[in-house]
C-alpha cells in the first residue's frame, strides 16, 4: 500500500500530464502483480466497494478519539477522509497488535470483496492502525470512491503504452477484454507472453481524429472533389457499440459512459459499431451544447433529466457491421453502408449526420460562414473527409480535417490574474477578464465574464506578467486583483467558440474555449465591450 | 505563595517580567530584552540591552547589522545571570541554531518560556532540554491533532526519489532562510546526497553563519551564475516566496517543493501550488507538545501563538491547567 499511497500523493499535486505519466509508468514498472493491477483499477474507477460507507469511518474515529478534538480538527482540515487519516490515534500499549505489517492494496481489495458489512469497521480499524498518514488517506479515499487525482482512463492507457513501449491504440483495442488485476496485460507489456486476445465483444475501437485545416495551405493543395463535407456537431464524440449482446457507449478516449446515457444504450438495437456525435435531440432537432451539459454533469441521470434532455446520436461512420470490420474500406464505401445500416436499424434518436453537397472550396466556405439549416447553425464548423480515407486510429495527417467557424471576438479588461503551474508557476498566466455593465444606479462597472490562460507567446506572457505585478491592487493567495477602471486597465481581445446562458456566473453568460487572440495595449479600458454586446451574441447563435 | 502573574505578564510589547524589568521577545523596542531565537518575529532590532545566546546575537547582527541594539549580552546555554533578583538561565530549545528556552527563577517559582521548540533530533542545533517548572509557556503553532510530523528521513527520501525520477527538472525547494534551509542541507547530506546544492542569494549569509558555528553544509553554490539547463536535475534552495517570484524563471521546468509543517494539510499545499510537499518542521507537532506537557507536568501551561483551542481541550482531559495568553505579533516570519 505504501508505494500506491505515495503515488496517489504525487499525482494529487502534479498538474502536468507528462509528469503524471512518468509517475504512473514508474510505479507500474516497479510494483509487483497483482498490486499494480489493483492500483490501476482503483485509479481508473474500475473498483468499487459497497460495504464501506462514510458512516463506518465516522464510527471508527468516534470510538478512538474525543469528539471535541475531532470536531476542531475536522473544522480545520475540511475533508472527512483527510482529517481521519491525519488524526488517527494508533492503539498503544498492551492492546496494540504486535507490529502488524502494512496491508497490501491487493489484500485490502481481496478482503473487502468478500467482507460482510458488520466486519468492515474492525477491518478498517486494523488497517488504519497499520498504515501511515498517507496510507490511511489512500485507504479512506479508496473506500469512499473519491481518489480524484486527475488520472483519466486515457492517461492510464498511455502509461501502460509507455511501460510496454507499444502504441496506445494497441492498448485501447484490447482494454475492454481485460479485467483487474490485469495480469495478462502486464505479462504482455513485460514481454513475458503474447498480446492478450482481443476477442471480447463490446470493446472500444480507437478513434480517428481530424487535423485543423490551414485555410491558405491546405485548400490550395487539395482538390475539393476528393473530399466529403459534413457539419462538425457541437456535442461529444462517442462510439456506440452493440456486439454479441453487449451494448456500450464510449467517449472518444475510450472511457465508458453507458451509465450516464442509459436511454441511448437501450436504443442500440443493431449489431455493429457506430462512430458519431452525442447530442440532445428534441423532435429530430438538435439542442445547444448547454442542454447536453445538463446530462454530462450527472453520473446517473433520473427519469426527469432524461425526459427534459433526451439524448440521441448523429452517426457519421460505421466501423463494424454484423461481424465485418469495415475500417480498412474507403470512407465512400463505409458511408454507403452507414446510410443503409441506419435506415435498416430504425432506431429512435439515431440519425445520420448529413453530407453537405458542394462543388468548390469557395462554395463550401460560403456555407460555413452562413449555414442555412437551423441544426447547422448550431454546428462548430465543418468536417472534411477524403472519400478514399481508411479509418485509422489517431490523428493521421491529410485524410480528415476540421474547419471550424471563425470564433467570436470581444474586447475585455483584465480584472484578476492567477499564477500558473509548472513552467508557469512564477508567472501570472491565468486571466479573469470582464466587460462593462451599467448597474442599477447608472454606474458603469466591470463584470467578470470569463477566464483565459492561453493564446499568447512567451514574450507576451512576460509583458502580461509584468503588467499584473506592476498594477496589483489586492492579493488573495495565488490570485491578484489588478487595476481596472474607466481610466486605466489592460484590454484583451478574447476569442471564443460559443456563448451560453449561465446561472452560475454573475454576468449570466459562459464562454466556450475562451483564449486571448490579441493584447490591446493601445486600447483604453473604457472602450472595451459592454455586456449587452455579449448578450446579443447569445441570441444570435443559441 | 508567589503568584506566577507577578513574575510574567503579557503586555502589548510581549511577555514582560516586572521584577526583572525585561521583556521576552518584545515586538516593539524596549530598554531591556531577552530573546529566545533569531527568527524575525521574535528577534527585532532597536532594543536597548539584549540578552541572548551567542549564536542568536550573531544571527541578529547578520540580519540587522552590528548596531541592532545598544548593548548585547551573550550567554552560554546553562549560564545563569541575575536581574533584580530574577535568575535567568538559557537552555536549548531545539528549534534553530542558538534557540533557547528562558528559565526564570524567582522567590521559589520557576517559569520556562520555551519560545519556539521541537523535540526531535536536528543536526544543526542543540536538542531541547526539559526543565521542571511551575509555569511552562509554550508555543502552539501546530496545536491540533492533525499535525504529526513524519520522520524527516522519509521526507528527504521523497525529494531524492523525485530528483531521480525527473532528471530534466530543477527541484526548487522553498525553505525558511534561518534554520530550515540549513537543516534540509544537513539532512540531504546524511541521506548521502553529496552533489553541490544551489542556493538563493538570501540564504548565503545564514549558511555561512551556520558553517562558522561548526555546522558543516558541504558543497554549496549560488543559483545565479549558471545557464538555464545547468539546473536540470539539481536541488535548489530558496526562501518560500522566491518560488512564486520572477527569480524562479531562470530554471527550466521547475518542480516546486516546500518544506514546512503546514504541508501536512493538502489544502495548504494546493494553495501554494506546491508539487512536492515535504512535511518537515522546526516546531513541535501535536505529539511533541502534549508529550512535553505530560513530561513536565507544570502547575500551569500558558499558550502563546498558534492553535490553542485543541490544546486547552487536551489539557482539561488530562488534568493539566492551561490558559491562553493574548500576545500578538508572532508566527509571522517563519510559519512552520
Amino acid at each position: 500500500m505504501r508505494a500506491f499511497s505515495r503515488l496517489l500523493d504525487r499525482l494529487a499535486f502534479t498538474p502536468a500530464r507528462n509528469a503524471k505519466l512518468t509517475l504512473l509508468r514508474d510505479y507500474l514498472r516497479q510494483s509487483p502483480d497483482p498490486e499494480r493491477g489493483w492500483a490501476l483499477a482503483a485509479l481508473t474507477g474500475a473498483l468499487g466497494f459497497d460495504v464501506a460507507k462514510p458512516a463506518a469511518i465516522r464510527k471508527a474515529i468516534e470510538s478512538r478519539m474525543d469528539a471535541q478534538l475531532f470536531a476542531l480538527s475536522y473544522d480545520y482540515v475540511g475533508d472527512l477522509a483527510e482529517t481521519v487519516a491525519l488524526v488517527w490515534p494508533k492503539k498503544t500499549g498492551t492492546n496494540a497488535q504486535a507490529d502488524r505489517a502494512e496491508p497490501q492494496l491487493s489484500e485490502v481489495v481481496d478482503t473487502l470483496q468478500s467482507a460482510l458489512r458488520h466486519d468492515v469497521q474492525r477491518l478498517l480499524e486494523d488497517w488504519l492502525d497499520a498504515l501511515d498518514a498517507d496510507g490511511r488517506w489512500a485507504l479512506l479515499k479508496l473506500l469512499t470512491g473519491g481518489l480524484r487525482v486527475g488520472v483519466s482512463a486515457r492517461l492510464a492507457k498511455q502509461a501502460l503504452a509507455a511501460l510496454g513501449n507499444v502504441d496506445v491504440a494497441e492498448i485501447e483495442e484490447i482494454w475492454h477484454g481485460q479485467h483487474p488485476p490485469y495480469e495478462d496485460l502486464f505479462a504482455w507489456l513485460d514481454g513475458r507472453s503474447g498480446k492478450p486476445t482481443r476477442a471480447a465483444p463490446g470493446r472500444f475501437r480507437p478513434v480517428m481524429l481530424a487535423q485543423a485545416l490551414d485555410e491558405t495551405a491546405d485548400l490550395a493543395k487539395y482538390d475539393a472533389r476528393d473530399f466529403a463535407a459534413e457539419w462538425k456537431w457541437d456535442g461529444i464524440r462517442i462510439q456506440a457499440v452493440s456486439e454479441g449482446g453487449v451494448k456500450r457507449l464510449f467517449s472518444r478516449t475510450g472511457d465508458e459512459i453507458s451509465h450516464s446515457f442509459p436511454d441511448v444504450v437501450a436504443t442500440l438495437r443493431f449489431e455493429g459499431v457506430i462512430d458519431g456525435e452525442l447530442l440532445v435531440v428534441r423532435n429530430g432537432a438538435i439542442a445547444p451544447f448547454a442542454d447536453l451539459q445538463q446530462r454530462l454533469n450527472r453520473k446517473t441521470p433520473d427519469a426527469k433529466a432524461i425526459a427534459k434532455f433526451p439524448a440521441g446520436i448523429r452517426a457519421y461512420d460505421l466501423l463494424l457491421a454484423g461481424e465485418t470490420d469495415l475500417r480498412t474500406l474507403p470512407f465512400r464505401e463505409r458511408r454507403a453502408r452507414l446510410e443503409s445500416f441506419v435506415a435498416r436499424a430504425k432506431v429512435p434518436g439515431l440519425g445520420l449526420s448529413p453530407l453537405i453537397p458542394f462543388d468548390s472550396w469557395p462554395a463550401l466556405a460560403a456555407l460555413r460562414a452562413n449555414p442555412r439549416a437551423a441544426d447547422a447553425r448550431l454546428a462548430e464548423g465543418l468536417m472534411l473527409k477524403r472519400w478514399d480515407s481508411m479509418y485509422e486510429a489517431g490523428r493521421p495527417k491529410g485524410p480528415w480535417f476540421k474547419w471550424k467557424r471563425d470564433p467570436h471576438l470581444i474586447d475585455a479588461v483584465v480584472m484578476y490574474a492567477q499564477r500558473g503551474h509548472g513552467k508557469r508557476s512564477s508567472y501570472y498566466s491565468d486571466y479573469t477578464f470582464g466587460v462593462w455593465r451599467e448597474d442599477a444606479s447608472g454606474e458603469r462597472t466591470l463584470t467578470p465574464v470569463g477566464k483565459a490562460y492561453f493564446g499568447f507567446t512567451d514574450e507576451e506572457l512576460k509583458a502580461l506578467d509584468k503588467f499584473v505585478r506592476d498594477n496589483t491592487t489586492e492579493r488573495f493567495g495565488p490570485v491578484r486583483a489588478v487595476r481596472a477602471d474607466r481610466d486605466f486597465g489592460l484590454v484583451l481581445e478574447i476569442a471564443f467558440e460559443g456563448l451560453q446562458r449561465s446561472t452560475r456566473h454573475k454576468s449570466g453568460v459562459a464562454m466556450r474555449f475562451p483564449r486571448i487572440s490579441r493584447i490591446r495595449w493601445d486600447k483604453p479600458a473604457r472602450e472595451a465591450d459592454e455586456l449587452a454586446t455579449l448578450e446579443r451574441m447569445l441570441d444570435a447563435r443559441s | 505563595m508567589t503568584r506566577p502573574e507577578e513574575l510574567l505578564r503579557p503586555t502589548p510589547n510581549g511577555l514582560h517580567c516586572p521584577p526583572g524589568d525585561f521583556t521576552i521577545d518584545p515586538v516593539r523596542p524596549v530598554p531591556r530584552a531577552v530573546i529566545t531565537h533569531g527568527h524575525g518575529d521574535h528577534a527585532r532590532p532597536g532594543h536597548g540591552a539584549v540578552l541572548a545566546t551567542r549564536e542568536t546575537l550573531a544571527i541578529m547582527a547578520a540580519r540587522y547589522g552590528e548596531g541592532f541594539a545598544e548593548t548585547a549580552q551573550p550567554v552560554r546555554y546553562g549560564e545563569t545571570s541575575s536581574h533584580n533578583g530574577v535568575e535567568v538561565t538559557l537552555v536549548p530549545a531545539g528549534h534553530v541554531l542558538g534557540s533557547a528556552q528562558i528559565v526564570l527563577r524567582w522567590k521559589g517559582l520557576t517559569a520556562v518560556v520555551s519560545g519556539d521548540y521541537k523535540r526531535r533530533r536536528d543536526p544543526t542545533c542543540a536538542a531541547f532540554e526539559p526543565v521542571p517548572c511551575d509555569v511552562f509557556v509554550s508555543e502552539a503553532t501546530f496545536g491540533l491533532p492533525v499535525f504529526h510530523h513524519p520522520d524527516d528521513a522519509g521526507e528527504i527520501a521523497k525529494l531524492l526519489k523525485s530528483v531521480a525520477q525527473f532528471p530534466g527538472r530543477a527541484h526548487l525547494v522553498g525553505a525558511y532562510a534561518l534554520g530550515k534551509a540549513q537543516r534540509l542541507i544537513c539532512l540531504l547530506r546524511e541521506a548521502g546526497y553529496q552533489k553541490t546544492i544551489f542556493v538563493h542569494g538570501a540564504l548565503a549569509t545564514l549558511n555561512a553563519l551556520y558553517e562558522a558555528h561548526g555546522v558543516s553544509l558541504g558543497p554549496l553554490a549560488p543559483a545565479t551564475t549558471e545557464t538555464r539547463d545547468a539546473f536540470a536535475g539539481e536541488i535548489v534552495l530558496a526562501p518560500p516566496d522566491a518560488l512564486a517570484d520572477r527569480w524562479s524563471r531562470r530554471f527550466a521546468d521547475p518542480l516546486p517543493v516546500f518544506a514546512s509543517g503546514w504541508m501536512r494539510v493538502r489544502a495548504r499545499a494546493r494553495q501554494r501550488q506546491v508539487e512536492l510537499p515535504l512535511v518537515i518542521s522546526d516546531h513541535a507537532d501535536w505529539d511533541e507538545l502534549t508529550q512535553t506537557f505530560r513530561e513536565l507536568h507544570p502547575e500551569q501551561v500558558w499558550l502563546t501563538h498558534g492553535e490553542d483551542q485543541a490544546l486547552l481541550r487536551w489539557a482539561s482531559l488530562n488534568g493539566i491547567t492551561a490558559q491562553t495568553l493574548s500576545l500578538v505579533g508572532y508566527g509571522e516570519e517563519e510559519g512552520g
